[in-house]
């Protein structure tokens, strides 16, 4: 494969990522074709949504840049999951602007297309293909020509079928590979998933609450794998063990009813007044 | 060492199995036809009775198939099929009822006092037309109906009850004299098929092994599909429609292609059953055979090819010796069949016959 193009803007050592935003473009490698001039590879400005007069965001304004590994915590009812259902398409904001690098409006594009331009998601629940193998999971989500056609005709290259067995190493499911994904627990659930992510090669990925129900181990592993894959990809996290925020995260942005409360590393938000007042109660 | 050399014999021994016995059941089949050919006072002689039985449960199998392919893998239900087997049925009984009348009109729109064919039978004298209608109206129907209904992202129950509904509404549509179509007689006295007369032995036989050659292409379509890639699909979109859409497939396109393929092969049996069985009318697309069809897949295992054509075997056989022996009692026992199976049989037969094998 071809490595992208790198922008020249993007090497310029004196280059402030993100402009006047508050994105810190760390990355370099965004995709082709995706416009990322100015290093944020998603912004999202003055988002509302509301259902049936509940307000689920207020004005949220973020900016996540290119190669970032983002977390997001806040507590319940933030609107955590609210705002990926906006990038994804899922869910349509009633005001505000959504865009995938600088040119691809997000709010009119369908979640398929969504897909298709490079946002990979992984819900709060592990949600793989049950009845498949866990090979055959990855095959359905690697990133090829999607169309009926394509499918009816489809053959794995030998290329494919390497970088299904590399991935498949790096989420440790080589033994299992023809298992049925439905028999696995729910830790490798969570990885196939995540697995599956990697083989679609999104340019960002936004992970919903990856580590929850895993053990101790599983969740060390994963705060490696994310920090391996920033800078290549571009990560939003969103998760409430404090423990696995402080290990990957280089940025925290802190939801609360619906707007960005607090946004910095995770010690000057640890030590934000009204962050405290928000999880310690007022 | 010895182990995993049982296990790999026994995994052998599994679709050879498989094989033997579906090939046993394609040379019966084809038998079939052959012997009725011979002399009425012959041992080994088929009667015509029991040739058309086997071949309209034929029929039925391919309507199961059809069904299964979208219940079974992409997880619609559909309780309208008996709509797209009537229609390629009625299709296929026009250019019947053509060949029955000659140059003159169909008897039943002389009875009515009309003078000249609806617009919409012109061409039926054809052969040629009438199979391309079989085709086609299914077809275009489902394309037309499939594009909505998957467009406004229509699924589940509300799904299965939007086709219950299509069909009960053609029920009705074909039942009115008006529409051309026979009314609630439907098409029936048919005399020859392609100059053929239609209730001679060579005509029959000819007709079943038509029958055998559509279920056995279909079944061969069906593990094709079932196999490639676009077969996984469809699994992964009953699973989980939603995390197939976040994988950047559109699941619109593939249901609508199985849902059309699914709506064709039903008219295309629906056409073989006609010629055989001697008779079509409106009450094929009563709710109640759908959800018969339904009752087929359900019994012989969905989501597997062989099971629905067991499961409408299986029904089928039944019902024809049930009708004879106790005729008011042919519903109680498919009713008691279905709530077996339910509570006991979640897989269907084909799922016993499978764990049987296992152990």
């Amino acid at each position: 494969m071809r490595a992208a193009p790198i922008p020249e803007a993007l090497l310029d050592p004196n280059r402030d990522p993100g402009g006047s935003r508050e994105a810190v473009g760390l990355g370099s490698s965004a995709g082709k074709g995706l416009d990322v001039r100015h290093g944020t590879i998603l912004t999202l400005e003055d988002i509302n949504v509301s259902f049936d007069g509940f307000k689920a965001l207020t004005n949220l304004t973020l900016y996540i840049g290119v190669g970032e590994l983002r977390c997001i915590i806040g507590p319940n009812g933030a609107g955590k999951t609210t705002m990926m259902d906006v990038i994804t398409g899922k869910t349509r904001p009633t005001s505000g602007s959504a865009f995938f690098g600088e040119t691809l409006d997000l709010t009119r594009l369908s979640e398929v297309e969504i897909a298709q331009a490079g946002i990979g998601r992984k819900f709060q629940k592990p949600t793989v293909f049950e009845a498949l193998s866990v090979f055959e999971n990855l095959e359905l989500a690697l990133k090829t020509d999607k169309s009926v056609w394509a499918s009816l005709r489809a053959r794995l290259s030998g290329a494919q079928k390497d970088r299904i067995d590399e991935v498949l190493h790096t989420i440790r499911l080589d033994g299992s590979r023809h298992r049925p994904a439905g028999l696995l627990s729910h830790g490798q659930k969570q990885f196939l998933e995540i697995g599956m992510l990697l083989v679609q090669e999104p340019q960002l990925l936004l992970l919903d609450e990856p580590v929850a129900g895993m053990t101790d181990a599983e969740t060390e592993f994963t705060a490696e794998l994310f920090k391996s894959l920033a800078r290549k990809h571009s990560l939003m996290v969103v998760e409430h063990d404090m423990g696995f925020v402080g290990t990957i995260a280089d940025h925290v942005t802190v939801l609360h009813q619906g707007s960005v409360l607090a946004e910095g590393s995770l010690e000057q938000v640890q030590s934000n007044e009204r962050v405290i007042e928000v999880y310690l109660g007022r | 060492m010895n182990q995993p050399m049982t296990i790999t014999l026994a995994q052998k021994a599994g679709p050879r199995l498989s094989l033997a016995v579906g090939g046993l059941v394609l040379a019966i089949l084809l038998a079939l036809p052959l012997l009725h050919l011979l002399p009425a006072d012959s041992a080994l002689h088929v009667s015509a009775y029991t040739l058309t039985l086997v071949g309209k449960i034929l029929c039925y199998a391919i309507v199961a198939l059809a069904l299964d392919l979208v219940w079974g893998y992409a997880g619609l239900l559909s309780l309208g099929h008996g709509l797209f087997f009537a229609l390629g049925g009625y299709a296929m009984g026009m250019y019947l009822m053509r060949q029955s009348a000659g140059d003159g009109l169909p008897a039943f729109m002389s009875f009515l006092a009309w003078n000249e064919l609806p617009w919409y039978w012109y061409g039926t004298s054809s052969f040629l037309w009438a199979m391309c209608l079989v085709v086609l109206v299914p077809g275009l129907l489902a394309l037309v109906f499939g594009y909505f209904a998957f467009r406004s992202r229509i699924k589940g129950v509300y799904f299965s009850i939007i086709t219950q509904a299509l069909t009960f509404a053609g029920m009705l549509l074909f039942f009115r004299n008006e529409t051309g179509f026979g009314g609630n007689n439907g098409f029936t006295n048919f005399r020859t098929i392609l100059g053929f007369d239609i209730t001679a032995q060579g005509t029959r036989a000819v007709l079943f092994l038509c029958t055998v050659a559509l279920l056995t292409g279909s079944l061969y379509l069906g593990f094709r599909l079932a196999r490639s890639k676009f077969g996984r699909v469809l699994t992964a979109l009953r699973d989980a429609e939603n995390r197939l859409m976040f994988c950047g497939y559109d699941p619109r396109g593939y249901k609508l292609f199985i849902w059309v393929l699914s709506a064709v092969l039903c008219g295309l049996a629906g056409a073989l059953y006609v010629p055989q069985v001697g008779i079509i009318n409106p009450s094929e697309m009563s709710p109640t055979n759908s959800i018969e069809a339904a009752v087929w897949v359900a019994l012989g295992g969905r989501g597997t090819l062989i099971g629905p054509l067991l499961g409408a075997g299986l029904v089928n056989g039944m019902k024809s010796w049930f009708t004879v022996a106790f005729p008011e009692y042919w519903l109680f026992a498919l009713g008691a069949l279905f709530i077996v199976v339910t509570l006991y049989l979640p897989k269907g037969v084909i799922g016993l016959l499978r764990k049987e094998k296992e152990q």
